[in-house]
């Protein structure tokens, strides 16, 4: 144990909770914070590790719960209360201002009061108190420069800079390595380590767990927006964290016979783009569900508008049936017979104030009404039709779609592609946010899909979902494949370590060369 | 990586700094540009180098240099104001009148109410693209309107002549404590000044490139946003209030339908020729001087040459979306993307 770490907690939560909308995310968790320790935050995508540390710094205020700072209730309801408090928020993608320079980014908001308006700036002053900041941090980088087109590692050094002018206690730093090189990381960690030698307290959220286990002094886990447990980095290890991130019971799911998987309709062989993914190959076949697991960020979403041509691969090649294809917008890709329901339904799926009837025939028009003219009725006919099908909840097929819930919304997404008669369907995320009916009335068109003989892929961050309705599942971590699993030998454990980047020993599963 | 990918970043890096170094040099070229102009015009008509001339030139351009300034930090923080030429308008009808009815009211008093009227006028705007939420462009589209009507509604449409003008008034744009340098202008040269001052030496100053720059990460940072939009349309407003009275001493008379109209295009034309970048976050004293002087030394030529004043419009606008293009040219070399561009 560390001699640094006091026992007396910095700051106290208890009882969080915290809800948008209807959704919960928070559910009554309890959290303590000590100087000098470094507590980091486990949960799977969604668990709420960003909302609770966005309620610490002052961003989100909590619906439930009180706040204990020194062992005094504290109301932390504004960015400038945590502030004062000593709590800095570094979030994942740095709030930087790209037209100021390194200094002005370290002290602009911080510190000004209704007297210093009216004091000119003393630019020397100030230039060399941005350079000591940085000494003391250890980072190499010009006052002067310019923001916009430093690196994210460099940003966070001038946003962990700025916490340091504010003599900040405590430190929250959400997935700061996320898009950092390991010698940035390396980098980052040092300085962490500096800061908690010096008796700041640093919560910190990563994926990575082997980071995680590497800094920590503790650990705590958060499932589906509920505290789990905290535990000492010693008295814990990794096979037992990643079994509380994901131990949720599996609950009822649609039972898929097994698929007779016909001839390849999709194959990919070393598609990359930029670097957001590389070397991803894979095949999806008639008939069969392949899943797509893998942590938000991974790349998966990336591969997904590769194939469909929003945003064209510039490595690899893409065979449709069989044939060699080159994709570089959507019309082509649903010419080739593709469907992309994509994961953000209501910017990308959905044209909100349309009705029913005019999103669902929207991917279809050129096909439907080849003269160019629309005719209201027959959309309303085929808006009818698979509202029936889809037993799509709705008062009229006329009502524009940002009335509808978010399973029913699906569900006109979903139709909209059927229309278009696909045979290979990408699905991102398909059941994110909709209730548990409708939830299981997609699953069963899934599954009612495969019997038609289409290929679909899943792209889902719910394991129990991957893992109930895949036939094969692949995972996907840092924009590689890193795992690829058969039905039968897939287990909540070895695809989330496949995700986070953890080999399990005595599991079985085909870790697939990264190259 | 392969070595052609390596190639690429290199000539990549190289054509990166080749449009830095425009940008930077950004005044250099507009100077060329005004050289140029002057140069043609020169050869087409030698009277364009007169002193009487260079005089006319130098008395407009200070007229475009106070609302400009003030425009530029309205366009710094990301946001634009149309009402400018209504609002010099009213602030002109309104002491026109005063001194129809006062002949004997103190200049000074003139001018300082001038700026009020200004900033009244302003901090409406303000209000409602701070308080209210209603994007600036809709605003002050609105308050263009509505600020001209009440120039309409106060003058009830009759404009005020040369002759009910107090000749000191007339005298600031003839006049000259120094240097032959007439009072309209050294006005100007202070306001730019202060402008400077106050955008590169004041916390308030810092903000506003900061919010022009990332709103959000400013909201997060404490920086009083609103107040501080607020204040921008003020200050933009009553620096077109103070316009206002040196445009009734420059020109010597206030026209209802003529003053003030298109002002608005004419500096902001300034503003972006100058540097000031419609997405927020850039734009200097130094270039929107220099594009104030570029705006003012087109203007000049194209009557000089006795080309309609019909074209100017066309010409203004013209301008505007050549220097948009050129910069949004050079900031793609750059590789610059605001947040939001992305798509997914």
């Amino acid at each position: 144990m560390r001699s640094t770490i006091s026992e007396r907690p910095l700051l106290q939560a208890r009882g969080i909770s915290k809800a948008f909308g209807v959704v919960r995310v928070l559910d009554e968790v309890d959290f303590d914070l000590r100087a000098g320790e470094v507590h980091s935050l486990l949960g799977e995508n969604g668990a709420g590790k960003s909302t609770l540390l966005k309620i610490f710094g002052g961003v989100h205020r909590a619906d439930q719960g009180e706040m204990l700072y020194r062992g005094e209730p504290a109301t932390v309801d504004h960015p400038q209360k945590a502030r004062e408090l000593g709590i800095a928020l570094i979030h994942q993608e740095p709030l930087t201002f790209p037209d100021l320079d390194v200094a002005e980014n370290i002290f602009l908001g911080h510190g000004t009061t209704w007297k210093s308006r009216f004091i000119p700036i003393k630019w020397k002053d100030r230039y060399r108190e941005a350079r000591r900041l940085l000494d003391e941090l250890g980072v190499r980088l010009d006052p002067r420069a310019r923001v916009h087109g430093l690196s994210t590692a460099d940003q966070q050094m001038v946003e962990m800079a700025g916490a340091l002018s504010q003599n900040a206690r405590i430190l929250l730093m959400d997935e700061p390595t996320a898009s950092l090189t390991p010698e940035e990381t390396r980098e980052l960690f040092r300085i962490v380590q500096r800061l908690r030698e010096q008796g700041t307290a640093i919560v910190f959220i990563s994926h990575r767990l082997e980071e995680v286990f590497s800094l920590s002094d503790r650990i705590t886990v958060l499932r589906d927006g509920k505290f789990v447990a905290t535990r000492r980095k010693e008295e814990t290890s990794i096979e037992e964290v990643i079994r509380m991130m994901v131990g949720r019971p599996l609950g009822k799911f649609y039972e898929r016979e097994e698929a007779i998987p016909g001839k390849t309709l999709l194959k990919v062989e070393s598609l990359g783009r930029g670097r957001r993914f590389s070397g991803v190959s894979f095949e999806v076949r008639a008939g069969e569900i392949v899943g797509m697991a893998g942590l938000v960020g991974a790349g998966r979403t990336d591969v997904a508008s590769a194939i469909f041509g929003i945003r064209p691969a510039d490595t690899g090649k893409i065979e449709i049936r069989g044939e060699a294809v080159r994709i570089d917008n959507p019309a082509q890709a649903i010419r080739l017979k593709l469907a992309y329901v994509p994961e953000d339904r209501q910017h990308h799926g959905l044209v909100l104030p349309f009705s029913v009837a005019g999103n669902v025939t929207m991917a279809s028009l050129r096909r439907l009404f080849p003269r160019g003219w629309l005719r209201p009725p027959r959309e309303r006919e085929l808006a009818e039709d698979y509202r029936t099908r889809l037993s799509i909840n709705l008062r009229d097929t006329s009502q524009p779609v940002w009335e509808l819930s978010g399973g029913n919304q699906q569900k006109v997404v979903l139709s909209k592609w059927l229309i278009t008669e696909p045979e290979i369907l990408i699905l991102d995320e398909p059941t994110r946010g909709i209730d548990v009916g409708a939830k299981q009335e997609v699953h069963h068109l899934m599954g009612e899909l495969c019997r038609q003989g289409k290929a679909v892929l899943m792209i889902s961050s719910d394991l129990p979902e991957v893992l109930a309705l895949s036939d094969r599942i692949l995972v996907m971590r840092e924009g590689r494949l890193t795992g690829h699993f058969r039905r039968e030998e897939a287990t909540a454990e070895n695809v989330m370590a496949a995700a986070t980047g953890q080999p399990l020993p005595g599991e079985k599963g085909t870790p697939v060369s990264s190259g | 990586m392969s070595e052609k990918g390596t190639l690429i970043e290199v000539e990549a890096s190289r054509g990166r700094s080749v449009a830095a170094t425009v940008l930077r040099f950004r005044e250099l070229g507009i100077a060329f540009f005004v050289l140029l102009i002057v140069a043609v015009a020169t050869l087409k008509e030698p009277r364009f180098i007169d002193a009487a001339n260079l005089r006319n030139i130098l008395l407009y351009i200070p007229l475009i240099l106070i609302v400009a300034m003030g425009q530029m930090m309205v366009i710094v923080s990301r946001n634009i104001d149309l009402s400018v030429g209504s609002t010099l308008a009213f602030s002109a009808i309104v002491i026109g009148y005063l001194f129809v009815n006062q002949p004997d009211f103190p200049i000074w008093l003139a001018a300082v109410l001038a700026v009020l009227i200004g900033a009244v006028l302003g901090a409406v705007n303000g209000a409602l693209v701070a308080w209210v939420g209603i994007p600036a462009i809709i605003v002050t589209l609105g308050t263009m309107s509505v600020y001209r009507g009440m120039v309409f509604i106060y003058s009830g449409g009759r404009q005020v002549s040369g002759a009910d003008l107090p000749e000191d008034l007339i005298d600031l744009a003839r006049t000259s404590p120094v240097f032959g340098i007439p009072w309209i202008l050294i006005l100007a040269l202070i306001v730019v000044i202060l402008a400077y001052l106050f955008l590169r030496y004041t916390e308030t100053g810092r903000e506003i490139y900061a919010i022009g720059s990332n709103p959000r990460a400013a909201e997060l940072r404490g920086i009083p946003v609103k107040l501080n939009l607020f204040l921008v349309f003020t200050i933009c407003g009553a620096l077109a209030g103070l316009a206002g009275i040196l445009f009734a001493s420059r020109f010597g008379y206030v026209n209802p339908a003529n003053t003030g109209v298109n002002f608005e295009l004419i500096v902001i034309s300034a503003a972006i020729i100058g540097g000031a970048n419609v997405f927020g976050g850039s734009g200097t004293v130094l270039g929107t001087v220099f594009g104030c002087l570029l705006i003012g030394v087109i203007h000049n030529a194209l009557s000089v040459l006795g080309i309609s004043g019909f074209w100017q419009t066309a010409i203004y606008g013209l301008a505007i979306i050549l220097a948009v293009a050129l910069d949004a040219v050079l900031q793609r070399r750059l590789g610059k993307r605001k947040e939001g561009a992305d798509l997914l």
